[in-house]
Parts: C-alpha cells; sequence; structure tokens
C-alpha cells in the first residue's frame, strides 16, 4: 500500500499540469499580451483592457459552448449566423409586431432551441458528421436571414429596437457597461465568465460533463456502459443554441439593429477559438476555460494590432498562426495522453 | 493479499449459471448444439475452443444478447428470459468484452463510474461526488492488488493488462456475481497475461463465478476448476480439473489427431528445405 502512495506523489504535479488541455491557451494568453503590452501603452492600459475584453467577450460565450459541444464529438457550423437569426427574431417582433423585449428574447429562445433541437436530432438518427449537417442548417438560416429581413423590410437591416418596450432594462442586463476604476466595461464580460464558469462546472464536476467527454472521447463504449449518448449530444446542440440566442441578444441590444448577414463567417472563429483552448477536433478532450482563454487571445490580437499601430491585414494571418501551433501543441499533448507507460 | 469476502465458497452444490443442451441456430447455421456448462461461485469455468466453435454464441446467451433457441439457460437454478444484456447485468451477470468500454482520453476514476457516477446535493446542484469516486477506485484497486500509479491518469496510458484488471474491478464493486471475461489475455504478452490471471483469481477468491473464454490451454489450466471444450458449436465435454491434464487439455484443443497431423507433414518437410 505504502508503494503505491510513493508512485502517486511522484508522479504527480508536473505531469499533470501538462496533461491540463488549457496548457497552451494559458501560455499563448500570457505571451500575446506580453507582446502587444511592449508595443503599446493603450493596450496596457485599463482602458485598453477594457477594450480588448469587449470582443473577447461575446466571443467567449460562443467559444465556450462551441467547446463543449467540440468535447462532446460534434461542430456546429450554424452556431454564428444562429446569433443573427435570434437577434433578427427578436428585433421583428420587438419593433414590427409591438412585442414586449422580453416577449420577443423568449419567442427567439424557444426557435433556438428548436433549431439546436433539430440540429442534434439529425446527427444522431442519421449518423451523418455533424460538420454537414449544420453546413445545411448554416445555408438554410443564411437564406432566411436575409429573405424575411428581405420581405419585411425591403432593406438588409432591421433597426429602431430602441422604442421597444423595456429596451432600456433589457439593455442594462445584456448589453450595459458597468464602471470599474473609472472606465467602462461591459457587462456582457460578466456573462462570459459566468458562462465559463458554469461550462467548467459542469464539464468537471456533474455527471452531465462526464457523459459529454464520454460521448466524445467514445460513442460506442458510453452507450456500452449506459450513457444516454443521443440525449447528450443533443442537449449540446441545444445549449450551443441557447448560447447563440444570448450572444444574439447583446449584439441586437448594443447596436438597435441587426444585418441579415449578421453572424456568418463568426462560426470558424468559434472553433479556432475553441482549438486554440485545447479542444481536439476528434472530440474528447477539451476545457471551458481553455476555450475562453482562446477568446481572450483573439480579442486582445484584434485589438492589439490596432493599437499598436499597424495594418489590420495582419490580423488573420495571425489568427491563422495561433491557431497552427496551438493544434500542434495540442497534437503532442494528446499523444503525451495516450502514451502507455508502465 | 488474501481479501476473501464474507459470500464466499458456497461450495460446488449451487451454481449461480447452468446451461443445459442449449442450442441455437442463425439462418440454416447451427451456430452451438447441445452445450452443457455449470459456473458455480468461487470458481472459474474455462470455455475452450477454436474459432468458430461457438464460444462467442454461448457468451452471448450467458450474457443475456441471445435466448437459446433450445435447452436451458438457469440463474440460481430458476430459467432466465433475458432480453438484454442490461437484465443479465441487474442479476449480477457481467461481461468483458475484449475492447472493455472504456474511454482512453478520460481518467481511472472517470471511467470506472461512467455511466453509474455517484452524486451529491439536490436539485440543480446535484453534482458528481468526484473525491468519493476517487477514493473508491483507490480502495477498489487496492484491495483487488492492483497497482495502478495513479487514478487521474487517462486510460490510454494503462497497459493492456492494466485495462482489464480495471475493468474487472469495476465489475466487481458494481456487483457482480458472474464474470463473463471474453479472451482477455488473448492480445496479451506473458507477463501482462499473468497479470490478469492473477486478478481472475482474486475475483474468484471474493466469491465470484467467472467464464473464462479462451482458445490458448496454457492460460486456462493453471487457474479453471471446470473445462469446456467446443469444437464446431458441439461440446467435446466438460471436464473437472482432476479429469483432465495438461496435455490432454491441450491435445484436444487443437484436435488431437488434427495437431499430429500437422506434426507429422511438418516433420517431412523439414530435411528437404
Amino acid at each position: 500500500m505504502t508503494v503505491a502512495d510513493e508512485r502517486l506523489v511522484r508522479t504527480g504535479v508536473a505531469r499533470r499540469l501538462l496533461i491540463r488541455p488549457e496548457l497552451g491557451a494559458v501560455v499563448g494568453a500570457v505571451a500575446v499580451f506580453g507582446f502587444f503590452a511592449s508595443q503599446s501603452a493603450t493596450f496596457r492600459s485599463i482602458e485598453g483592457v477594457a477594450n480588448w475584453l469587449d470582443p473577447a467577450s461575446t466571443l467567449g460565450i460562443m467559444a465556450v459552448a462551441i467547446a463543449l459541444l467540440m468535447i462532446g464529438g460534434e461542430f456546429d457550423l450554424s452556431a454564428g449566423v444562429l446569433t443573427g437569426t435570434t437577434g433578427l427574431i427578436m428585433v421583428i417582433l420587438a419593433t414590427r409586431y409591438g412585442l414586449p423585449i422580453w416577449a420577443a428574447m423568449l419567442v427567439a429562445l424557444v426557435v433556438a432551441l428548436l433549431i439546436g433541437f433539430v440540429n442534434g436530432l439529425i446527427v444522431v438518427r442519421t449518423k451523418l458528421p455533424s460538420f454537414i449537417v449544420t453546413l445545411g442548417t448554416f445555408l438554410m438560416l443564411q437564406g432566411v436571414n436575409l429573405g424575411v429581413t428581405k420581405a419585411l423590410t425591403g432593406t438588409v437591416q432591421v433597426s429602431g429596437l430602441r422604442k421597444a418596450e423595456g429596451y432600456e432594462e433589457a439593455r442594462a442586463l445584456l448589453a450595459g457597461t458597468i464602471p470599474v476604476g473609472g472606465t467602462d466595461f461591459r457587462v456582457a464580460i460578466l456573462w462570459w465568465i459566468g458562462v465559463t464558469a458554469l461550462a467548467t462546472w459542469v464539464l468537471t464536476r456533474t455527471r452531465a460533463g462526464n457523459w459529454i467527454f464520454a460521448v466524445g472521447g467514445d460513442d460506442q463504449a458510453a452507450r456500452a456502459v449506459g450513457v444516454p449518448a443521443e440525449r447528450t449530444k443533443i442537449a449540446l446542440f441545444m445549449t450551443t443554441a441557447v448560447a447563440a440566442w444570448l450572444v444574439g441578444s447583446i449584439m441586437a441590444l448594443r447596436f438597435t439593429s441587426v444585418q441579415a448577414n449578421s453572424g456568418i463567417g463568426q462560426e470558424f472563429i468559434y472553433i479556432i477559438a475553441a482549438v486554440i483552448g485545447g479542444c481536439l477536433l476528434t472530440g474528447g478532450y477539451g476545457s471551458a476555460i481553455g476555450a475562453a482563454l482562446g477568446a481572450v487571445i483573439f480579442g486582445m490580437a484584434d485589438k492589439g494590432i490596432v493599437f499598436a499601430g499597424w495594418d489590420a491585414d495582419w490580423f488573420k494571418f495571425f489568427l491563422g498562426a495561433m491557431l497552427l501551433l496551438a493544434t500542434l501543441a495540442n497534437r503532442f499533448v494528446r499523444r503525451y495522453a495516450e502514451e502507455v507507460r508502465h | 493479499m488474501t481479501a476473501i469476502d464474507e459470500k464466499t465458497p458456497a461450495g460446488a452444490a449451487s451454481a449461480l449459471l447452468e446451461v443445459r443442451a442449449a442450442g441455437k441456430t442463425f439462418g440454416g447455421v447451427i451456430a452451438l448444439r447441445d452445450v452443457s456448462m455449470r459456473v458455480c461461485a468461487g470458481e472459474v469455468t474455462c470455455v475452450l475452443g477454436d474459432n468458430g466453435a461457438g464460444k462467442s454464441t454461448l457468451i452471448k446467451i450467458l450474457s443475456g444478447m441471445h435466448a437459446p433457441d433450445s435447452g436451458e439457460y438457469l440463474v440460481d437454478g430458476v430459467p432466465a428470459a433475458f432480453t438484454s444484456p442490461r437484465d443479465a447485468l441487474d442479476r449480477g451477470i457481467a461481461t468483458l468484452y475484449q475492447d472493455l468500454a472504456m474511454i482512453p482520453l478520460m481518467s481511472v476514476w472517470r471511467n470506472f463510474f461512467l455511466g453509474s457516477e455517484p452524486r451529491l446535493g439536490w436539485g440543480p446542484f446535484r453534482r458528481f461526488d468526484v473525491a468519493r469516486a476517487k477514493h473508491v477506485v483507490r480502495e477498489e484497486l487496492r484491495s483487488m492488488g492492483i497497482d495502478i500509479r495513479d487514478v487521474d491518469q487517462p486510460v490510454g496510458t494503462l497497459s493492456g493488462g492494466e485495462r482489464q484488471s480495471v475493468a474487472i474491478a469495476r465489475a466487481v464493486h458494481f456487483g457482480a456475481r458472474v464474470l463473463i471475461l471474453d479472451e482477455p489475455t488473448s492480445a496479451l504478452g506473458v507477463k501482462q497475461a499473468g497479470v490478469v490471471l492473477r486478478y481472475i483469481a482474486q475475483a474468484r477468491d471474493r466469491g465470484l463465478g467467472v467464464v473464462f473464454i479462451t482458445h490458448n490451454p496454457h492460460h486456462a489450466y493453471p487457474i479453471g476448476d471446470r473445462f469446456l471444450l467446443l469444437n464446431r458449436g458441439a461440446s467435446l465435454g466438460e471436464y473437472g480439473k482432476a479429469d483432465i491434464t495438461r496435455e490432454e487439455l491441450t491435445s484436444l484443443m487443437a484436435g488431437g489427431a488434427e495437431l499430429e497431423q500437422l506434426a507429422h507433414e511438418l516433420s517431412r518437410g523439414d530435411p528437404a528445405g
């Protein structure tokens, strides 16, 4: 017995730290911060922090949800355009049909849940790759967003949310700002932190979290020990849809209008943030905190390039390089995790 | 490490499982005919046979996946009517297949409790009792004499023998009375196979009935109490350990005459080459 204890201590800290999925994202975030902080004084000031945490927050909410889904072994390409769909539903109902903001948001939530459910149901029933299924949903939603918006308004955007009933309260809750040390921070940052904390708790400390890792790691083996794999996956698609609804609402309330093409192209950014955060494309491994940090890296790079006075065109290059580095790092971690030790 | 449980050797008289003259046909193929066997508490029953002998069909009947077309399947002396492996599991009959249903990227303790997570708390705050899960896994492995360095390590880092051992410990923990092991040693090296055999002995000493399916008489003989030999779907007989020697077992298993023929052919070809 004492022998087992001795070995337990010896294999402890270093290995456990190395095997954390978010390690790469922590190192990356520190490096990117250090780099831009050395280039620009604005970047490291509190105003600068508030500035780059802003894009990180809405992206982060989505990246965390996508990370859960990816750990569960699936993709959702329709998540980006769904933020547009939910925003459009909310603004159209509140401005064209006179619904109070809260009622409009509730309808948008129900639609989002339904779309998530359908995505999940098709994936688990047909066993088609979710990449293809949600690519289909993505294109369909893109068409619906544009078609319906044009039919109703004759333009490609809906606006005028400011006049809707309950706007001020909803805006304060989802799209307002909170002064911290004389600087206004977006309230979405709190939502993002909350979502990350909740997702981390679910993943690491609940039965559902165990099931998510299991269905992503080995679907068949999970079923064999009684994990309801189909239910778990459908719930993950619905969770992603709820996140899209939250982000869609935040954006709509902030800008009081929604473009018909809103959210398109974001779906890959979510996946990139999740992968930088340590998620494996093959599923079964990853972390919510990692995905949140992936979003921070994205936010810092997005604003940092501007603060440093560079051409913003270089942003995509930077993003691509980060992604490549992160996937390489993840591959080593995975090999290490799966390597047989005697 | 003689961790013998209270519920131990009930003696050879009480059979946990018994199959009487069981037969199974798939379409026009007779997969199994007139096979009888017994599994008793605290005993290891070995099922031996070459590929296509009907071992898999027999396991599927024992584990509740198929019902026999003819003959009887008794559990605790009462005819069993299982409609799924879940039914059999609920009666304490656990089947461990070669792939073991474990997730390589997940830790030992997460795998151990997968699908049966202990929980704490109330309502939306109900959570996986992680501390207890880790503690139980450590204790269970230790009481089986399994030396796993760290229950936090991913199952993928365990060797094949260690994985088998963890799977056995898991089945024992979740109340298995009968363990059905499908070729647990076939993919393992000599040393690893020895480790797994030791844990099979541990399970036996705890009073479990073990069905050990193998095509290797050298693994079966040292641990078996009874030997059921299958050939082309039919039984070549069920032997007690006292009734058969290792050599007889090996020869029966290989189909004695065929082996002699093979030896003859090979020896004749040898000088020429």
